[in-house]
């Protein structure tokens, strides 16, 4: 059984204790203390910014242009915080006990209260950066619902939340550039971990310009690349979204924890076509206001406002009437495939379902009239004040599906589809954040430990801050307090020597393979395979065949693939190629992850676990563990953290 | 929605690195979809490209969804192409017809070298950050977030401000690559806010040096960029990064 150290005490007290017993640094000594930071997300940039001000000596790494462009910028709905500003009776406690339920009690209890406890510091610094969050007419912060809740608690920036977050911390980032603690190295990726004496001392990095692969060395190395969606090739990630880091690590000995715990989130735009190169997330605030329906006949090609009220199915409130349209992601997902399996899709390619705004407009149109005071008038005029009222809270989404989709979604209803969007697995942490490798943490959607098996809206950049701004900033002290005495290893040591080398053969290794396919097409079929075998629904069956499937892949790719240029140049082919060749051996592990839980839960269905009325049928007696995987040659060995529940009862997850 | 399909020719800046000479080629792209975005069909032509034994076209992107700012390209003479208000990923093809010819380049700006084909460094707006665009708060001295009220319609300028991307498509539309409407953003987004107020003067006087440092071109007030700005950013934050300017360096002590 894996320890996560969770510390003693009732729940409430653990991080409070924590903190008052936890080993500090003295500045003088955080000076000479390196630490390295890859990924400049959410987490990364702000645990840069944080520990930089510290006084630790910071270098900072992502492969995109500028730490501004990471992928935490196109979250959209907001942030959650048990602030209690509209007085409806939130609390840390019930955000701790909402996002272990919406995890489906397969999270630590220890950590997600922690979570809870820093979600309301997280606004306070946010607000002190000047993050413009939406206001209200008497200057104060506005909230708004989400998913799986029944509080308003978050907080938002129109529809460019993460935006407005990632540029906060990108400008508390790029001060410390300024002031010397943090040396950014954008364009760059990393390729290899350095392990010294069993502890995690620096890594191999690839100048993505030049090709050429740099040693740095770091007293510990966090890694805060974000999660593995792309395995998946279509998925909201943006495109150079990868598990390349994380997946160096757990072949390095990190183990990878639930890795068959993915989100398909409910409200994305439908695939057009075999073109498609990624999907396109509508924010599921749209939920909070818009209703999700159906045709009531099968095959009803009429067009969506031609159906009359009474021929619709709005399924989610049929079936979920307590929570209706605002039941978690992966409840109305399944619902979204089951009215579409069934043949009650819409669109061309009836892989679709309705998101209406129409009772949204009229709804807030007639409130407008009342609150101006217009006395009566008539009914272009409401919709037309609904409309600027639904512009106000959701122009930028709405737009957004325009220019895709070419459709006014304030005339007729968007088409929405599933999608891949979040994984909630990612590399084993103890509550520390501290992977299965002394001095390597993992922070933000890398890690696995706080939404369980499924992710609650407007809890990702949450914990993404939570991680960089409070937590590491003290867990990471406590191990460094032990390292003041390490000199700063010189970077010809043979660690760095052999993993240059073994960095240095394998992109070698993958150019010289000069086959006939490309990169890109192997990326589609890994995806197709995962898709379809390891998505929405899964089966022993589907998932014993994925596994032959993606290791037929995996031989063919590296006999096969086709990759142009050269190593010592910008090459955007070859550095696809390297992550591809590493989604394909963490899709093995997905299915197999999959195939070993026997049970569904949250974002894992298991087509054979199921309830009469088709709910995800938990196994607590046998699987309520945190499976996690190490890597043993080319296997993986399954290692266990059994989550024992203290304070909340698990029990079947009702949204009716 | 009519969807068609169409053939088109493209001509594109090809140059291998900052130290070699650039160059136009023409390709031919068939079948393409009204439905694909602008970079789909780049995807298809470099697909068609890798098959038949040809180097890709470099290009940057990442989100594709108009929100992270890395990509660029210059299309048909418009930075970000011929649709107000879009960035190229979320360019569509329906915007183009059957036998159309489409000149795509890299921003072109001192300040901006290419690094390969449409690929160009903007590092020059992270330095321009660096200067100044941040107000100076270490974690763990926030106060709470309601302790100050700011007015709606201030907290909606500065967000309208703060809707900037550091694209650099302003940079490419103006005749003097001029950075003004990406400073002016920041200087606004900040200015306007009663945190920013503390470093408000110096940190006009530092962005406007850096910005000068880096070699971009003054403002002689086209609105070019507002025109192309993909978040249509309002040249009016430029007005106010003026009275900014003047206010602190006529009362610069």
């Amino acid at each position: 059984m894996l320890d996560a150290k969770i510390p003693q005490g009732s729940l409430s007290e653990k991080w409070t204790k924590y903190k008052g017993s936890v080993k500090l640094v003295n500045p003088a000594n955080k000076r000479k203390l390196e630490i390295i930071v890859v990924g400049t997300g959410l987490a990364g940039s702000s645990a840069a910014a944080s520990l930089g001000e510290m006084g630790y000596k910071v270098k900072a790494f992502c492969f995109q242009d500028s730490p501004r462009r990471a992928h935490s910028i196109a979250a959209q709905g907001g942030i959650n915080a048990a602030k209690n500003y509209q007085n409806d009776g939130d609390s840390t406690y019930r955000l701790f006990y909402d996002t272990i339920k919406g995890g489906d009690y397969r999270a630590r209890e220890a950590n997600v209260h922690r979570l809870a406890e820093v979600s309301t510091n997280i606004i306070d610094q946010c607000v002190a950066q000047g993050v413009p969050f939406a206001r209200e007419y008497g200057g104060l912060l506005s909230n708004r619902s989400f998913g799986g809740t029944q509080v308003q608690r978050t907080f938002y920036a129109a529809g460019q939340t993460g935006q407005q977050l990632l540029i906060g911390a990108y400008q508390a980032l790029e001060r410390q550039v300024a002031l010397g603690t943090v040396e950014m190295f954008a364009r760059h990726e990393m390729v290899e971990l350095v392990i010294i004496d069993g502890k995690a001392r620096g890594i191999i990095a690839r100048n993505l310009v030049t090709g050429e692969l740099e040693r740095h060395f770091g007293h510990a190395v966090l890694l805060c690349t974000g999660g593995y969606g792309n395995v998946f090739y279509l998925s909201t990630n943006a495109m150079g979204s990868n598990v390349t880091a994380a997946w160096k690590v757990h072949r390095k000995g990190a183990y990878f924890a639930n890795p068959c715990f993915t989100q398909i989130h409910p409200t994305c735009i439908p695939v057009s076509g075999d073109h498609q190169s990624k999907l396109t997330l509508m924010s599921e605030s749209l939920r909070n206001d818009g209703r999700i329906w159906v045709p009531a006949k099968q095959s009803d090609n009429r067009a969506p406002n031609e159906i009359p009220e009474e021929e619709r199915d709005y399924y989610l409130e049929r079936r979920y009437p307590a929570f209706g349209n605002l039941v978690p992601r992966d409840v109305a997902s399944r619902a979204a495939k089951e009215r579409c399996d069934a043949g009650y899709g819409v669109g061309t390619s009836k892989q679709a379902v309705y998101l209406d705004y129409a009772a949204a407009i009229q709804r807030y149109g007639k409130a407008e009239e009342s609150k101006r005071n217009l006395g009566s008038v008539s009914s272009e005029t409401i919709t037309a004040l609904g409309k600027e009222v639904v512009k106000e809270k959701y122009g930028n989404l709405f737009d957004m599906y325009e220019k895709i989709t070419g459709e006014n979604p304030y005339e007729v209803p968007m088409r929405i589809y599933p999608a891949v969007h979040y994984t909630m697995g990612g590399l084993w942490v103890d509550y520390e954040l501290k992977t299965t490798i002394d001095g390597l943490y993992a922070l933000g959607e890398a890690n696995f430990s706080d939404h369980g098996a499924n992710r609650l809206g407007a809890s990702a950049l949450m914990q993404g801050l939570a991680d960089g701004y409070f937590v590491i900033p003290y867990t990471l002290g406590n191990y460094l307090a032990e390292e003041i005495r390490t000199n700063n290893i010189p970077t010809d040591h043979p660690a760095f020597v052999e993993a240059e080398k073994n960095a240095s053969e394998r992109i070698n290794k993958l150019i010289s393979i000069k086959g006939k396919q490309t990169v890109e097409s192997f990326h589609k079929r890994l995806g197709k395979i995962i898709w379809d075998k390891c998505g929405m629904a899964r089966s022993a069956e589907g998932l014993k065949q994925a596994i032959e499937e993606v290791r037929a892949l995996k031989k063919e790719f590296w006999s096969d693939v086709r990759i142009p240029g050269g190593i010592n140049e910008m090459n955007p082919e070859l550095d696809k190629a390297g992550r591809v060749a590493d989604f394909i051996e963490l899709g093995e592990l997905m299915c197999l992850d999959a195939l070993e839980r026997n049970e569904s839960c949250g974002g894992h269905f298991r087509e054979e676990y199921q309830t009469p009325d088709g709910e995800a049928l938990r196994d607590d007696e046998n699987y309520m563990y945190v499976a996690a995987w190490e890597m043993k040659e080319e296997n993986w060995q399954l290692h266990k953290e059994s989550l024992n529940y203290e304070i909340v009862k698990p029990s079947q997850r009702s949204y009716k | 929605m009519q969807h068609y399909s169409m053939n088109l020719k493209l001509k594109v800046w090809r140059q291998r690195n900052a130290n070699e000479q650039g160059h136009f080629e023409t390709y031919d792209v068939e079948n393409v979809s009204s439905e694909m975005s602008f970079l789909e069909m780049i995807d298809v032509l470099n697909e068609q490209l890798i098959s038949k034994g040809g180097e890709p076209i470099a290009f940057d992107h990442d989100c594709r969804e108009g929100i992270c700012g890395m990509c660029s390209m210059v299309i048909d003479g418009r930075p970000h192409g011929p649709w107000k208000g879009t960035t190229t990923c979320q360019l569509h093809m329906r915007a183009f017809k059957d036998g159309d010819m489409i000149t795509v380049e890299p921003f072109r700006a001192n300040a901006f070298p290419v690094i390969k084909d449409l690929m160009v460094s903007r590092s020059a707006f992270d330095r321009i950050i660096q200067a100044g665009g941040y107000i100076s708060v270490n974690t763990g001295n926030a106060v709470d977030g309601n302790a100050l009220p700011i007015e709606k319609d201030k907290a909606d300028d500065a967000f309208a401000a703060a809707a900037c991307i550091g694209c650099g498509a302003c940079v490419a539309a103006c005749k003097n690559a001029s950075a003004m409407l990406f400073v002016s953003a920041k200087v606004s987004h900040l200015a306007l806010l009663p945190q920013g107020e503390p470093e408000r003067k110096q940190r006009v006087v530092n962005m406007i040096a850096q910005m000068d440092k880096e070699g971009f071109g003054s403002c002689t007030n086209t609105y070019a960029c507002e025109a192309e700005c993909p978040k249509e950013i309002s040249v009016l934050n430029i007005a106010r990064l003026n009275r900014e300017y003047l206010d602190a360096t006529l009362s610069a002590d």
